[in-house]
């Protein structure tokens, strides 16, 4: 503008026009000047051809942002990026235990596997413990930072005011109270002692939602002894179980899955098996597998225990105490147990100190003590005490109780008297919830000190006297979180290490007690590494049975069942939800319930004659005891019980958990788990549960084939017969495939499967399995790789139960490769079938032709997908993805592959160890996780493999044979061993 | 060659071929009657009905439809072989009827072929849409590539897309090839430049000499003799999609002959339907008498009869085979059980009602044809509800059983068929006439 040239005298004469309006106006000229007269020049047209290069190549660089993976600055010498590492800790939440390996992939943690060095898990992990690993990554529900009344606080700040009020009450003689619950770690429970010393006030309650309180209790009673024994079901050839879900979640399922797998798997070499009855009310992960189940409600149970106990101690010549008789014939029972004296064992799962006295007596007569029941390694678990926790409550009500810590308790949601609580806990001065994740009483607490995820910490567990179990972190804290027992030690006035203190303790009380390394660093080292230690400890115990209190027992329950209801309810734990506190896990959620196959909900459970008489249908929402759940009619229900599992109905849990199912937690009373109905009435009806099987006979079809001991004895292709007519006659005119090289096997063992459902989640978590809802469940559209098919068979009433783990069966004449019209599932050189992902166009005609119905097809996008807001929708919650398994993409169909990614490392890996592939080199993640050991894969092109061996056996069928799709997927049949009438 | 004699006279009325003319291209030459507005209308709100579901069903997923694990083609694949039935006719009608030298299809010809092309075009859309990724479509054609991809030949479904689309081809061509000389006559009764020069352009400078009309007849001739097979082939090889596979229900060999007479079963029976509104609306009555509807009710009772026969076979067969798979989708599945309603539809409206027109009275009966029309369409698809959804939804493995129930999208593409079905066959009587004018003039002197 100033150095514009003038174009006129007048101009000059007049001066420029130099007023700002008079600017803004020539402005305005030049511009439309400009505009108008002015051709873009070379030197234009260049500037924009750069502009528009320019920003082109942005604006395309915003639309598909880059996302760089940053090497490590400084790399650890001992990590390779992409290979995994392998550390050994353990799952020790409460009574849960499982030592396990941690699988860490560039520094975080994907998969959770057995540790096969536990003497005590041998390798088996839970349901639970397999999921345990998406809670670490669970972004909408892990607490990030410690929390005052919902505000920021820092961890010095909490630890003041912490310390502060336990000081406070010592002086004012009020009370301040650790709830915890039952502790395995043995250095945590020595460390809470040494701050009970510091602070007298302090008092540490030990309490489970789930008790097994009575078991402890009744040894004290009729032994002296407050243990809870350990059951060596491996040594038992008669087990009776009443009420007890020993395979599914009784104490230590993985354990007892694996000791009772034991005595049923059979072989040409050993053909004997266990025989198993269970008398329960609800239908049971365990009470499927029995050879004789009886269903019976609670009351009537008793019934049988007093009966049983009387007829046996008339057989040994005891007292006999006159008890109501039974429905069932307990003497010819009472002979059995004692004619397998010592190798008899009866568990009992009623929390009632009477009836554990009872069983307790049963099992002395029987000579099961020193030999099934190992009291001289008695468990840990079952520290819980109610009474206390119920004292607790009413002093913190009376406001005695200056100071409550919740450690991974959850007493507003799980205890009876969670209401009385909640307004009880406004009266002390201080409420401190220490927490991994949301809960209903972290959120009714002014603190919240967010405890580490036991992957970041640090810790031991001592499930049984002898066997000990560490555990270590594998990864930094993802949030800023301090595990609890660094904040003990923080109020301790200590360095804030439990590592250290952890070592130490190891050092002080564990060390001396072994002989086989000298000094303390290649022990802990090598133990640590191990994860795993056994000593030779043992709690001195003797037993003389205390008859008299026996007596008082029996008068006292007889007294209880003349008083029992016509209707009785029955909770349960279920494998998923145990009680509650891994409710937010859509996995977990998701995981179809073993025996009615239901997910996302609980429900109660009726027997269908006794559903007829009260006009109870499928999907009514029935209403007693003032709650209200959806009724589903279970064949093989007890008659006049109804059975409903805890864990469900959370209200501050997080999105996967909060309103799912209901919490039928109010019905506990003092522990027990059982109870009489009343005012029961249909209120509403017509819901529709998400359940992934709805049809439950196999509709005479060789699906399952099973047979009973005695014909195995007699031929051991019992049950299987008609295998020889399908070989000889279902059979093609085309030359079969040979397989040079591998050809991969998976043989599973019915008789060993207890549908528990654990590897379900494995593969899942092994195999990025999108979890799709309740909704999508619904419509049938499960995305597990791997199902438990589930029949009944026989009477309504009390139907036998068989499980099919099912998986992709990998035919060498696979009916869904030839109808591919882009040949994107073909079969490999090693007999796989396989699918490339990149080349499905998704017709589906594959999953239509697939016999098996294994075939899963992206329905959605399910990953980064709002609509699917689980864990795959957060960038935290798919860092749980296993980065050598491709996140399927909408339209395409996916399936089992046998985990081909673990069969390329295991082949991998014998060739940069110059070696030929072993038979155990390649474990897929099924195979890896069951606790029974009923999967067996290998290659049969290897003589020796053990499933070389397995398809052998003449118990080995495939399934659907007659169709000739050549499964390399075997079977082997089960046998059950019911009690010969004759 | 059989040749036989007219039975009726083909054109009533004593018509010159001026008259003929005019009185045929009529309804191409006035302004459209108030019920092409509505019909045009209700096309044109079924077609965005049909686009927001498919436009679902692409940016969304194919999860907004019924399917299951199990049953993983549902109303797509039923609709797909149910237009293709349609679609059948067309063709049919013009090459049997040629080949048979059955004179009197010739005024039925033109819609005919008019109505294969649209179903075909509807039929060939479900395909595409019920892929996972279809805008990878273009992997199941075999063409040369640089990324290794190749196509499976052993794929019914490779077939599939190789029969449809030489069908949809192959009647397109005849179809146009059949228009040329009336786009001819259109073109020289154009009253406007733009409609002469269309009809110009697409008549291919037709001069109706005596030597074009021999040429034609030959060519008409070689044309239909090559779509013969292709009649044929195009919905055997749907039924083969069904054959290969090793469901029960589905992997039989009476499959490919039961798919082609049930597809020029349902075929005729949309021909007899749309005749009878197109005779209602143009008052062409003197051309479509009631004898060519008598002669097509013939036909849909004949086919009615091996429907019934093919049902009878296909249960027979089952418990002849003694495999209790077939058995228990045939006789429990089916008949008795889950899916047992649509079974006995299917049989009713299939195998037994049109039985009726052994009456003559029901087959001179507009009313009756009109319905029993209908009802055989209706019939069709629960047959193609019944193949496609019984043997899936109940296979091998009970645990696997699952119930079907179409959505609001699967709903909404049919529907949207039907807009793309609707609005074709409108603007083709709005621009084209209905009936081969010069064929007709051809053959009115003959009969009696």
């Amino acid at each position: 503008m100033e150095n514009r040239y003038w174009q006129s005298i007048q101009e000059t004469k007049e001066g420029y026009k130099n007023k700002p309006e008079e600017r803004e106006a020539s402005m305005i000229e030049i511009l439309a000047n400009e505009s108008n007269e002015k051709a873009a020049s070379r030197r234009d047209f260049l500037k924009w051809c750069g502009i528009s290069f320019f920003s082109a190549t942005v604006i395309s660089a915003c639309e598909n942002p880059v996302k760089k993976a940053i090497p490590y600055l400084h790399q650890p010498e001992t990590l390779t990026p992409g290979k995994a590492h392998w550390y050994a800790s353990t799952f020790a939440e409460g009574n849960h235990f499982c030592s396990v390996l941690v699988k860490s992939r560039d520094g975080r943690p994907i998969k959770i596997e057995g540790n096969d060095l536990s003497s005590y898990t041998r390798g088996g992990t839970s349901a639970i413990a397999q999921a345990s690993v998406l809670s670490l990554y669970d972004d909408g529900a892990r607490y990030k930072f410690p929390q005052k009344n919902s505000g920021k606080v820092s961890w010095e700040e909490a630890d003041r005011e912490i310390i502060k009020t336990l000081q406070q009450a010592e002086e004012s003689g009020q009370k301040a109270i650790l709830v915890t619950p039952t502790l395995l770690s043995p250095s945590t429970k020595a460390l809470i002692k040494e701050l009970e010393e510091q602070y007298s006030a302090l008092e540490t309650i030990t309490w489970d939602a789930i008790s097994y309180e009575a078991i402890r209790q009744a040894h004290a009673e009729t032994f002296n002894q407050q243990i809870i024994p350990d059951y060596q079901f491996q040594k038992a050839e008669l087990i009776v179980s009443f009420q007890a879900d020993f395979l599914g979640t009784w104490l230590a399922p993985v354990t007892f899955a694996n000791r009772y797998a034991q005595t049923r798997k059979v072989s040409e070499e050993k053909k004997e098996m266990s025989r198993h009855i269970q008398f329960e009310a609800g239908l049971s992960v365990t009470g499927s597998n029995a050879d004789e189940r009886i269903p019976l409600k609670p009351s009537s149970q008793l019934e049988v225990i007093m009966e049983l106990y009387n007829e046996m101690a008339s057989l040994t010549g005891r007292p006999v105490i006159s008890s109501p008789g039974s429905s069932y014939n307990t003497k010819a029972l009472a002979k059995d147990i004692l004619s397998k004296k010592g190798k008899a064992l009866v568990v009992c799962g009623h929390n009632s100190l009477e009836v554990q006295m009872l069983i307790n007596a049963i099992n002395h007569m029987a000579g099961s003590y020193g030999n099934t029941l190992d009291a001289t390694h008695p468990l840990q678990m079952g520290m819980g005490e109610q009474e206390k926790m119920e004292n607790f409550i009413n002093d913190l009500d009376h406001g005695l109780v200056d100071a409550v810590l919740f450690y991974k308790t959850n007493p507003l949601y799980n205890h009876p008297q969670a209401e009385k609580l909640k307004t009880a806990l406004g009266k002390a001065k201080l409420s401190v919830a220490f927490a991994t994740a949301k809960n209903e009483t972290a959120a009714a607490c002014q603190y919240i000190l967010p405890d580490n995820h036991y992957l970041e910490s640090w810790s031991d567990a001592s499930p049984r006297i002898g066997h000990y179990s560490l555990t270590q972190p594998v990864m930094q804290p993802v949030f800023n979180t301090r595990q609890f027992q660094a904040g003990l030690l923080a109020w301790l006035d200590k360095p804030a290490d439990f590592h250290q203190y952890l070592k130490q303790y190891w050092e002080q009380n564990i060390f001396p007690n072994q002989n086989q390394y000298a000094a303390f660093k290649g022990f802990w080292v090598n133990t640590l590494q191990a994860g795993v230690l056994d000593l030779k400890q043992e709690a001195g115990i003797s037993l003389s049975l205390n008859m008299s209190k026996v007596a008082d027992a029996i008068s006292r329950l007889k007294a209880t069942t003349q008083q029992a209801a016509e209707i009785q309810f029955s909770l349960y734990e279920n494998v998923a939800m145990h009680d509650g506190a891994f409710a937010n896990n859509p996995w977990l959620q998701e995981l179809p319930d073993p025996v009615t196959k239901v997910t996302w909900d609980n429900f109660a459970a009726v027997s269908p004659v006794f559903a007829e008489e009260n006009n109870i249908n499928e999907g009514d929402i029935i209403a007693f005891n003032g709650i209200q759940v959806p009724a589903i009619i279970q064949p093989g229900q007890a008659y006049g019980s109804i059975s409903l599992a805890m864990g469900y109905g959370r209200s501050h849990a997080g999105k996967a958990a909060d309103g799912v199912g209901v919490n039928v937690f109010s019905l506990t009373d003092k522990g027990q788990f059982v109870g009489k109905v009343t005012g029961l009435e249909v209120i509403d009806r017509g819901y529709e549960f998400a359940r992934t099987q709805t049809h439950h006979s196999m509709e005479g079809r060789h699906i399952v084939r099973e047979s009973t001991l005695d014909k195995y004895k007699e031929d051991a292709r019992a049950g299987n017969e008609i295998r020889d007519y399908h070989l000889k006659h279902m059979t093609t005119l085309y030359p079969e495939q040979d397989f040079e090289g591998h050809h991969w096997v998976l043989m599973v063992d019915l008789n060993a499967c207890t549908g528990c459902s654990t590897c379900v989640i494995a593969c899942q978590a092994e195999n990025n399995t999108p979890v799709i809802g309740r909704e999508e469940v619904k419509r049938r559209r499960i995305m597990h790789w791997m199902r438990i098919d589930r029949y009944y068979t026989g009477d309504v009433e009390n139907p036998g139960v068989v499980f099919q783990p099912l998986m992709c069966q990998h035919c060498d004449n696979a009916p869904c490769e030839n109808v591919c019209p882009v040949a994107a599932t073909t079969h490999s050189g090693e007999g796989i079938n396989q699918i490339t992902y990149n080349r499905c166009v998704g017709t589906k005609y594959c999953m239509n032709n697939c016999p098996y119905k294994v075939r899963r097809f992206n329905w959605f996008e399910y990953s980064k997908n709002k609509k699917f807001d689980y864990h795959m929708n957060s960038d935290l919650g798919r860092m749980v993805l296993n980065p050598d398994v491709t996140v399927r993409e909408r339209g395409v169909v996916e399936k089992c592959s046998f985990c081909i990614q673990r069969i390329q490392e295991g082949k991998l890996k014998a060739k940069t160890e110059r070696r030929q592939l072993k038979d155990g080199d390649v474990v897929p993640a099924c195979m890896g996780a069951c606790p029974s050991q009923a999967l067996v894969f290998g290659d049969l092109n290897d003589k020796d493999s053990r499933v070389s061996q397995l398809i052998k056996d003449p118990r080995n069928y495939h399934l659907l044979e007659e169709l000739h799709t050549l499964p390399t997927v075997g079977y082997l049949t089960k046998i059950r061993n019911p009690k010969n009438k004759g | 060659m059989i040749a036989s004699s007219i039975r009726w006279p083909m054109v009533k009325g004593e018509k010159s071929n001026k008259e003929i003319t005019r009185e045929l291209i009529a309804p191409n030459e006035q302004k459209p009657a108030m019920w092409w507005y509505i019909g045009m209308t209700i096309g044109t709100l079924a077609l965005a009905f049909g686009g927001w579901a498919a436009y679902m069903s692409v940016t969304v997923g194919l999860g907004t439809w019924g399917l299951t694990n199990s049953v993983a083609w549902g109303w797509d694949i039923i609709n797909f072989v149910w237009w293709i039935g349609i679609g059948h006719a067309g063709t049919a009608f013009t090459i049997f009827f040629l080949v048979f030298r059955q004179r009197w299809a010739a005024s039925i010809n033109r819609t005919a072929e008019a109505m294969t092309v649209f179903a075909v075009m509807c039929a060939a859309l479900f395909p595409l849409l019920h892929m996972g990724r279809p805008w990878l479509a273009f992997f199941i054609m075999p063409y040369p590539n640089t990324r290794l991809l190749w196509v499976n030949f052993n794929s019914p479904l490779f077939w599939d897309v190789i029969a449809i689309s030489t069908y949809l081809l192959m009647s397109i061509t005849l179809w146009y090839f059949g228009m040329i000389p009336d786009l001819a006559t259109m073109r020289d009764r154009a009253k406007n430049k733009v409609s002469r020069a269309l009809y110009g352009f697409f008549s291919m400078g037709w001069d109706g000499s005596m030597i074009s009309y021999n040429r034609y007849e030959t060519l008409t001739r070689i044309l239909g003799g090559l779509a013969a097979p292709l009649v044929v082939s195009v919905h055997t090889i749907v039924a083969i999609d069904f054959a290969v596979s090793i469901l029960p229900g589905w992997h039989a060999t009476i499959l490919p002959p039961y798919f082609f007479v049930g597809a020029i079963f349902s075929g005729f029976a949309m021909v007899l339907t749309i005749m009878i509104l197109i005779r209602k609306a143009f008052k062409v009555k003197d051309f479509i008498t009631a004898k060519h509807l008598d002669a097509i009710a013939n036909v849909l009772k004949y086919g009615s009869l091996v429907i019934g026969l093919a049902y009878a076979i296909e249960v027979f067969i089952a418990w002849y085979s003694g495999v209790s798979y077939e058995m228990y989708t045939f006789l429990n599945a089916r008949m008795t059980g889950s899916f047992s309603t649509a079974f006995w539809i299917m049989v009713f409206f299939n195998a037994i009602v049109p039985q009726i027109f052994w009456f003559r009275k029901a087959r001179q009966n507009v009313w009756s044809l009109f319905i029993v029309s209908i009802l055989i369409n209706i019939g069709m698809w629960y047959e193609r509800f019944i193949i496609l959804v019984s043997s899936l939804a109940e296979d091998f493995l009970p645990s696997s059983w699952t119930e079907y129930t179409p959505t609001m999208v699967d709903i909404g593409i049919y529907v949207g068929t039907f807009g793309i079905f609707i609005c074709g066959m409108l603007l083709f009587i709005r621009y084209i006439p209905i009936i081969a004018v010069n064929e007709v003039k051809a053959y009115k002197k003959e009969g009696n």
